[in-house]
């Protein structure tokens, strides 16, 4: 059994109360959601805050709704809730498609959406489907919430624009006519991290594309994202040779690096490949060819 | 999976029936080592090297043993003392519990804490101060004999390379000569890369040294009780009838749980400092990283044919990696235990076979995992050898091995490196799951796929396992020869129960044996207790691994209970005053001959024979036999494999669709359970051949040290398997059983790589096959698996 250093632990009784106790506590703290990054890197003493704050009890931030023209997904909202929630899926299948790959059915069921995107693992699926998505971070502290668009939050591996005496309490996704999206992923087995993974999301006026968000995981991506490709697309025809000419530049735009999970050469082979892919699905669901 | 097809029952002897020992487990109520707790128990914590190879300068333990809850810091300085610093291996050589002068291979032993909790334990390992000079390390074997390697060794005295052995079997020059009239020659580099048992539960250990009564009482993960006894007993100085090992219920062994780690040695020492039980149970990355592991052979392998595509011979030159220490388990005579019977199900005109170990700064161990002593790398080498001709020869896989088979008029069959097969019906079992697997059509539809550019493989492997060791002319381990006792009772009123020297480790044991018990005498399987697994009420024997308990253990138990059987009778005949002679036995009872009607159940006569009557002649009471087997030879089992598989054209991701598996280890007692061992040998076939691997980076780190990294496969990368059977018995065995529990490791892996690189047309790829390696593959660029990837 392997076992965390010695660590004090409160539960937090409201959004609130969890920023009230971070402040009392300081940097040595660290809010606990579903635990599956936090307790594994504590077990392997990778981690060892001096005190951890439970947010399990702020079950009014377990939502996902659709709210105006805006789809609103609650810090604690699980996994689990965002594979099965109809009303993500109806504006965002892109979400449906990464949490069926995102670990195993025990993680989904406790790992929260907050935790996931605050962990900012490199290879973490949800940072590049928002990253796709170009949702915004809600972020709250004792002065009040302010809001930061997808590409700021990511400063660097494992750092998140979220900073001492803050919570991530929300993330929001514009709903946008028109839109399709989708998420591929390469993984060594079910539950393993991605290879590579990338995620589309693009809008259609007729053939024209008028948005698109490229979001890829596992490849050193800056902010997780295509810039390149997607400004290769913007305001072009969906094409296949405009689609080949974006994931070619997905590919070259990322910086892969070799591990155990595979060579850079092929993850990079791969970001094409299913940048590819990802494109042809996203753009069939706009024209409602494919659910 | 596959549905069990006939009802179930609840046979006397053979047939389906479910597992006894099944209605603890579901509930959650089987004992395992970690739920022992024993009073006053005390924990240990051991603190392992961060460095593959480094001298220790110095170890300070004065803060740990300053922490209000450490009862004893152990280093390797207090073990010197005690002599016990470094321990025989399994194979010739020294281990060492814990490091004195230095580390040898990253997560080594360096220092036990023992406390009041273990989470105590945990934390006072971090006020250990070790101060290291770092080495060079070597984990690359091919590297491991350059002049200019770091010694590891140096504790040997004269040491200055890194050889280990080199041993060969098989005829040089005739094989020579056989290459050299050969028409095609088809040469492969192999790597069977280091894998590792990952049983669920992990290694551990309670001692408990009564200083009063001077016993010594260990609760461990053990898959060898009495061997792990004699072994303390000889190595400690500790007298043998002083010592109890109890192994309880095991989560999984696959031959990590043979040996004696020094986890085990440091509980039983720190239950002498401290005069309490302590508790030892390493966690997942102690399991993966410092354990027995599995496998690391390089071969260098050739296959000499005519045209026509006769085999003529093998050859191979073998690279060892044997980690830091020399502890594979095997049997004295074979330093590479039966890798030699590399020659297959073919009848061949020569082979020969060499094998160097080497040392490299890597953990100890090996041969563990399903492996029957090195049939898995042997059987995968000569599988992968045979497509590779056939790739050659542009001969279909399938044909080629038909044509080269040993028929079954030639059994038994000597093969050209000494061993004697015992019995075969080879090509009946291709044949089988030739049509099982409606091969002629798979062919038919891997054309059509090719042809619009999908990928689709097909793989082939036949193998014959060598289990059941064994004779105890030829085996032995630690000079313990490789016999097992076996103890049959019955008790007055007809219920049984039967001691065995060997240990399930989930196997099934409990319901096998009595399941043979019940085929001698006609008792009811529930009615007998197994008993095994306590060296105060067993028999001795050497344990379970090597696919040996049923071949060896279950002919003891066979015979025992038929000595059983003949004392009966001479207990009825006395019963029914009629003379042993006119007796005839039918399952549960002697009757007379001609009159079925005038007769004694075996529970009347075990009645009879703990009462009042009196006896006959010769004849003492109770009822009861026993029996240490020497087995005259080993048990050959065999079987017919074909994987198919498709794999994404861009992605070159493989899904194995289809597995088809005719195993033939003789008569089944359980099918069952036959079944069982099967499906999940299997899946350990899919997890080598596709995703496991234990590989190092350059200054030794270990790259599998976590189910994050190390991966095991899961339901959804298995396809439903697809069974079939031949039963052709062993002419020796009383029950003409094989042996099963590593027929489906040793023969799967080759199938699934022989289908992938089918379905890609590339000769040779080591495995794993991940997808990345398959894209190399599919590029002329595959990448050493063994190392840090690049
Ligand atoms: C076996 C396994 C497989 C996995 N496979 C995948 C995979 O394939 N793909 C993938 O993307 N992920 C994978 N994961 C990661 C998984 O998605 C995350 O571990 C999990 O969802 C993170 O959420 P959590 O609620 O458990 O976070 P926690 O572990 O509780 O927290 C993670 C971090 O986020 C911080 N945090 C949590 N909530 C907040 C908040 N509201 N505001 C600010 N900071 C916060 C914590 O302080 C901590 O630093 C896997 C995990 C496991 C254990």
């Amino acid at each position: 059994m392997q076992v965390p250093a010695p660590v004090e632990y409160e539960r937090a009784t409201s959004v609130d109360d969890a920023i009230a106790k971070l402040e009392r506590y300081g940097p040595e703290a660290r809010l606990i959601a579903g635990g599956h990054s936090l307790i594994p890197m504590m077990k392997l003493r990778l981690a060892r805050p001096e005190v951890l704050i439970d947010i399990n009890d702020l079950t009014d931030l377990a939502y996902i709704k659709r709210e105006g023209d805006e789809l609103r997904i609650g810090a604690m909202a699980r996994h689990r809730d965002l594979l099965e929630s109809h009303v993500a899926f109806e504006y965002y299948p892109i979400f449906r498609d990464a949490e069926e790959v995102i670990a195993d059915p025990v993680v989904r069921n406790r790992g929260t959406i907050g935790g996931s995107i605050c962990q900012a693992d490199p290879s973490e699926d949800l940072s590049a489907a928002f990253a796709a998505v170009k949702a915004d971070m809600v972020i709250q502290s004792s002065s009040g919430e302010r809001i930061v668009p997808n590409p700021e939050f990511h400063r660097g591996p494992y750092t998140t624009a979220v900073g001492d005496g803050e919570m991530l309490t929300e993330v929001r996704v514009a709903i946008r006519p028109g839109c399709g999206s989708a998420y591929e992923k390469v993984e060594r087995r079910v539950g393993d991290w991605a290879v590579t993974a990338v995620g589309a999301c693009i809008q259609l006026d007729g053939d024209t594309i008028t948005e698109v968000g490229i979001g890829l995981a596992a490849v050193s991506a800056q902010h997780f994202r295509s810039a390149g490709a997607e400004d290769i697309l913007r305001g072009g025809p969906a094409t296949e040779e405009q689609f080949a000419a974006a994931a070619a530049a997905a590919a070259e735009g990322c910086n892969p690096s070799s591990d155990q999970r595979g060579p850079a050469d092929y993850k990079r082979h791969l970001a094409r490949v299913l940048t590819l892919r990802a494109l042809r699905r996203a753009t069939a669901r706009a024209r409602g060819q494919e659910a | 999976m596959t549905v069990t097809q006939e009802p179930e029952t609840n046979p006397i002897g053979f047939g389906r029936m479910q597992r006894k020992e099944d209605a603890r487990f579901v509930r959650g109520q089987g004992n395992y080592i970690d739920d022992i707790v024993l009073p006053g128990m005390l924990h240990g914590a051991i603190l392992r090297s961060p460095y593959a190879h480094a001298r220790i300068k110095s170890i300070d333990t004065t803060a740990a043993e300053a922490h209000p809850k450490v009862k004893a810091v152990i280093t390797g300085a207090l073990l010197e003392t005690l002599g016990l610093a470094w321990i025989p291996s399994l194979s010739a050589d020294v281990v060492a519990v814990l490091a004195t002068d230095k580390v040898r291979f990253q997560g080594q032993e360096v220092a036990f804490v023992v406390a009041e909790d273990r989470y105590s334990a945990r934390d006072a390992l971090e006020l250990i101060d070790v101060d290291y000079e770092p080495l060079p390390a070597v984990v690359d074997a091919k590297r491991s004999l350059d002049p200019d390697a770091p010694i590891i060794r140096d504790d040997i005295e004269g040491k200055t390379n890194n050889h280990i052995f080199d041993w060969d079997a098989g005829n040089k020059e005739e094989t020579d000569a056989a290459f050299a009239k050969a028409d095609v020659v088809v040469t492969e580099e192999m790597l069977y890369p280091r894998v590792h048992p990952a049983p669920m539960e992990t290694c551990g250990q309670i001692s408990d040294m009564n200083k009063v009564t001077g016993k010594l009482t260990i609760w461990c993960t053990t898959q060898a009780p009495h061997a792990h006894r004699t072994i303390y007993a000889l190595v400690a100085g500790l007298p043998e009838h002083q010592i109890r090992v109890v192994s309880p219920d095991i989560g999984g062994g696959f031959g990590n749980k043979v040996g004696i780690y020094p986890g085990y040695v440091l509980t039983v020492v720190g239950s002498i400092v401290t005069g309490k039980p302590v508790k030892w149970v390493e966690d997942r990355s102690e399991n993966l990283m410092s354990t027995s592991f599995a496998r690391d052979y390089h071969m260098h392998g050739e296959i000499a044919a005519t045209s026509e595509g006769k085999i003529l011979a093998l050859r191979t030159k073998t690279l060892a990696d044997h980690g830091a220490f020399n502890n594979t388990a095997q049997p004295t005579k074979y330093p590479a235990g039966f890798f030699h019977i590399f020659t297959g199900s073919y009848d061949l005109e020569a082979a020969y076979c060499e094998v160097t170990g080497v040392y490299t700064n890597k953990a100890p161990g090996g041969v563990a995992y399903a492996c029957s002593f090195r049939v898995t790398e042997a059987s995968y080498l000569v599988e992968r050898l045979v497509d590779c001709l056939a790739d050659e020869l542009k001969m279909d896989p399938a044909e080629l091995r038909l044509k080269n088979f040993i028929q079954p008029e030639q059994f038994p069959y000597t093969c050209k490196t000494g061993w004697e097969y015992d019995s075969g019906d080879y090509p009946r079992a291709m044949r089988l799951a030739m049509d099982i697997a409606g091969y002629e059509q798979l062919r038919a539809e891997q054309v059509e796929k090719r042809a619009r550019g999908e990928l689709m493989g097909i793989g082939i492997s036949f193998f014959t396992e060598t289990v059941g060791a064994g004779p105890r002319k030829h085996m032995d381990i630690l000079g313990l020869g490789m016999a097992d006792g076996a103890e049959v009772r019955v008790h007055p009123t007809g219920k049984a129960v039967v001691r065995l020297s060997v240990q399930t480790q989930g196997q099934g044991h409990e319901t096998t044996f009595a399941q043979i018990v019940a085929q001698e005498l006609g008792i009811p399987p529930l009615d007998i207790d197994v008993v095994h697994g306590d060296t105060d009420n067993t028999p001795f024997g050497l344990g379970t691994y090597g696919s040996r308990s049923t071949p060896v253990s279950g002919a003891a138990v066979a015979i025992a209970t038929r000595r059983v059987r003949d004392k009966a009778r001479l207990i009825a005949a006395t019963m029914l005053e009629v003379s042993p002679d006119d007796l005839e036995w039918e399952k549960g009872k002697w009757f007379v001959k001609g009159d079925p009607s005038t007769a004694k159940t075996i529970q009347e006569i075990a009645l009879a024979a703990h009462g009042s009557m009196e006896l006959p002649e010769g004849v003492e009471g109770h009822l009861d036999g026993s029996c240490v087997y020497d087995p005259p030879n080993l048990t050959y089992p065999f079987g017919a494999y074909i994987c198919v598989v498709d794999i994404d054209p861009e992605t070159l991701q493989v899904k194995v669709r289809r597995f088809i598996a005719v195993d033939d280890c003789g008569p089944r007692i359980n099918p069952m359970i036959v079944e069982g061992q099967v499906h999940g040998g299997l899946a350990d076939g899919v997890g080598m051949a596709l995703m496991e691997v234990i590989a190092f980076d350059e200054d030794g780190n270990c790259l599998g040290g976590s189910f994050m990294d190390y991966l095991l496969p899961t339901s959804m990368e298995c396809p439903s398997w697809e069974l079939g059977e031949t039963v052709t018995p062993s002419p020796h065995h009383p029950l003409g059983v094989k042996g099963v529990g590593e027929s489906a490791t040793v023969g799967s892996p080759a199938a699934i790589v022989n289908a992938v690189l089918d379905a890609i047309g590339v000769r040779h790829a080591d495995m794993p096959l991940t997808s990345a390696q398959v894209w190399r593959a599919t590029e002329g660029r595959p990448f050493r698996t063994d190392l840090a990837i690049e």
